[in-house]
């Protein structure tokens, strides 16, 4: 039987494939909230607990995440943690957009290829420019 | 739920008879996600100074503590219920599976129980 001319809707293959604003979103999705649940979730016991131990255990939490007044060790930390912080801002944001583009997915919209891979895109966007905005504000104020 | 028609009897259960409160609850637990953190984000972000003394009062104030405690009871069910998918796609092995089962039932409530015991430190005075 011959090969039927012309461009044939293929079905999804394993490897055959090309990145989509979708599928990027979906795994992006999962990273972030994995990413948050981890070193977010043990950052956020880290500070909680840091605060509910007295002044020295909070700023022993500032000097390794954020100042470093020791140097050595601390400077490398201390670059990891804004790093860090700044990270899982993007994360919270990121993870906050998709997980409200799953809302509007849930009612059973924005299916349409162009709406879905539009606002797939826009929520990467939101989650740059909310970061941005949020630690501009935090550093420059 | 009927006992009826047979869509009747599996209507709202899902293939393991449970998944729809996993749903529901990985919704719910967003909202107030929605809500709590940035909360937590704009108090931070607001504040004069994050010194010991500034970030220790406004946590002992009660309007912020009771938003860390539901914070700590919040996240830490939501993001039990994103680790155990996530484990539940990944992972294949049975040995791996029972591990992932201890993983995701202990260490949340541990997480959480931990942070409230620090929030309520924190706002009933001590240390």
């Amino acid at each position: 039987m011959a090969q039927a001319p012309g461009k044939r809707p293929l079905s999804p293959h394993l490897e055959i494939w090309r990145w989509g604003p979708a599928m990027l979103v979906s795994i992006l999705h999962r990273i972030t909230g994995n990413g948050l649940a981890f070193a977010g979730l043990g950052l956020l016991l880290w500070w909680v607990s840091a605060l509910a131990g007295g002044p020295e255990s909070y700023q022993a939490f500032l000097d390794w995440v954020w100042l470093a007044p020791a140097g050595g060790l601390q400077t490398v930390t201390a670059v990891l943690g804004k790093v860090v912080l700044v990270g899982l801002t993007w994360a919270f944001f990121q993870h906050m957009a998709t997980g409200i583009r799953h809302f509007v997915l849930d009612i059973g919209a924005g299916y349409e290829l162009e709406a879905n891979a539009r606002w797939s895109s826009l929520t990467i966007l939101f989650a740059v420019a909310a970061t941005s905005v949020f630690w501009a504000f935090v550093l420059l104020r | 739920m009927g006992n009826g028609t047979s869509i009747g009897r599996v209507r709202g259960l899902g293939s393991s008879h449970h998944g729809t409160h996993h749903f529901l609850s990985s919704r719910l637990t967003a909202v107030g996600n929605l809500v709590l953190i940035p909360f937590l984000m704009i108090s931070l972000a607001l504040m004069p100074s994050h010194d010991y003394a500034t970030v220790h009062a406004w946590a002992a104030k009660p309007l912020p503590a009771t938003a860390l405690i539901l914070i700590m009871i919040n996240t830490f069910q939501h993001a039990r219920l994103g680790v155990q998918v996530m484990l539940e796609d990944y992972i294949h092995e049975e040995g791996g599976k029972i591990a992932a089962w201890l993983l995701v039932n202990i260490l949340p409530l541990a997480g959480a129980a931990f942070g409230i015991v620090s929030v309520v430190r924190i706002a009933l005075g001590g240390a």
